[in-house]
């Protein structure tokens, strides 16, 4: 087989939030590269559906909540050795500040902030990861390089995915795992269809990108892929913006 | 249920600017000067809150009174 540094030929590839947008294009694109890939969400049906689309015959599928301690758990049993890990599972609840009450604080820094730190270091404790594996999370340019109005719990939930992705990426360097994160811009999935938005003003919001047009989830999938491969072998603790130059 | 007047004085919550007086349930809100996407974002928000309600961006964007808006509420719940 031909030189292919981007190839995940034999590497067993953990995806959460698999069963739409980023997770199930990521999911996708590492089947096609060769990779094993374990899907995990809550719903099992639109899961089947995800993994129907993946090529090989190793595909995993995990049903579980990552919203507690149980689900996280029971995730972390099921798997054997990993080589990738992409923490992408997330919500996304637009409120202005003065209608931010505690519960959907602690929702959304739970499933977009906790649980991937609590998998992360339930994995890690048990060993699942091997050496020369690679960490990716899906942060968001939101509280980075640009802010939405309504979106602060969301900003403040990516933010402190960034700083604990950058701390442990040092702390995995012992361990030969690298560790980064994509910071996608705005993409067209279903968490962007929720109706607060309305199509006007998608539309208006696509003129703002330079690109002049909402990303795909595969174009995100592809900068998750690319950090997961060991053509990124001498990258760990970096933030990658795939915004169509949203942040220029 | 609470009333149109409960909903009108819930609206004009909403604003920092524009006096309270200024907005009536027959007020075209969008208008306004104040008026904003965030405002948008904040009526949709207090619906949920107070009124248990999901409005759409496209409910908000449809109506043109306050009161067209109560009504939407009201046929929602």
């Amino acid at each position: 087989m031909s030189y292919n540094p981007f190839s995940l030929e034999g590497k067993t590839v953990l995806v959460t939030g698999a069963s739409s947008g980023i997770g199930k294009a990521t999911a996708i694109l590492c089947s096609k590269l060769g990779a094993s890939v374990i899907i995990t969400a809550r719903n099992e049906e639109r899961l089947k559906d995800t993994v129907s689309q993946l090529e090989g015959n190793n595909n995993k599928i995990v049903v579980a909540d990552l919203s507690g301690t149980e689900g996280i758990n029971q995730l972390i049993n099921e798997v054997n050795e990993l080589d990738g890990l992409v923490n992408n599972a997330g919500i996304n609840k637009i409120l202005p500040i003065q209608f931010v009450d505690e519960h959907e604080l602690m929702n959304t820094m739970q499933i977009n902030a906790l649980s991937p730190i609590l998998l992360t270091q339930g994995l890690i404790k048990k060993k699942r990861i091997r050496k020369g594996g690679a960490i990716v999370f899906v942060s968001s340019i939101a509280g980075h390089t640009r802010s939405s109005v309504g979106n602060s719990m969301y900003c403040a939930s990516k933010g402190t995915i960034t700083g604990f992705m950058k701390c442990i990426s040092k702390e995995l360097v012992i361990k030969k795992i690298r560790c980064n994160e994509v910071l996608p811009g705005q993409v067209d999935t279903p968490i962007m269809s929720q109706g607060a938005v309305t199509e006007e003003q998608m539309t208006a919001l696509a003129a703002h990108i330079p690109m002049k047009r909402l990303g795909n989830p595969e174009e995100i999938a592809a900068g998750i892929v690319f950090l997961l491969s060991d053509a990124a072998s001498y990258i760990t603790g970096s933030s990658l913006i795939i915004d169509g130059g949203l942040s220029l | 249920m609470k009333t149109l007047e409960e909903f009108v004085a819930l609206f004009a919550e909403q604003f920092d600017d524009t006096d309270a007086s200024e907005i009536t349930a027959a007020t075209e809100f969008k208008d306004l000067d104040e008026w904003s996407s965030l405002i948008a974002l904040s009526i949709i928000a207090m619906a949920d809150e107070e009124f248990d309600v999901a409005l759409k961006g496209a409910d908000v964007r449809d109506a043109s009174t306050v009161e067209d808006l109560y009504k939407v509420i009201c046929g929602k719940m």
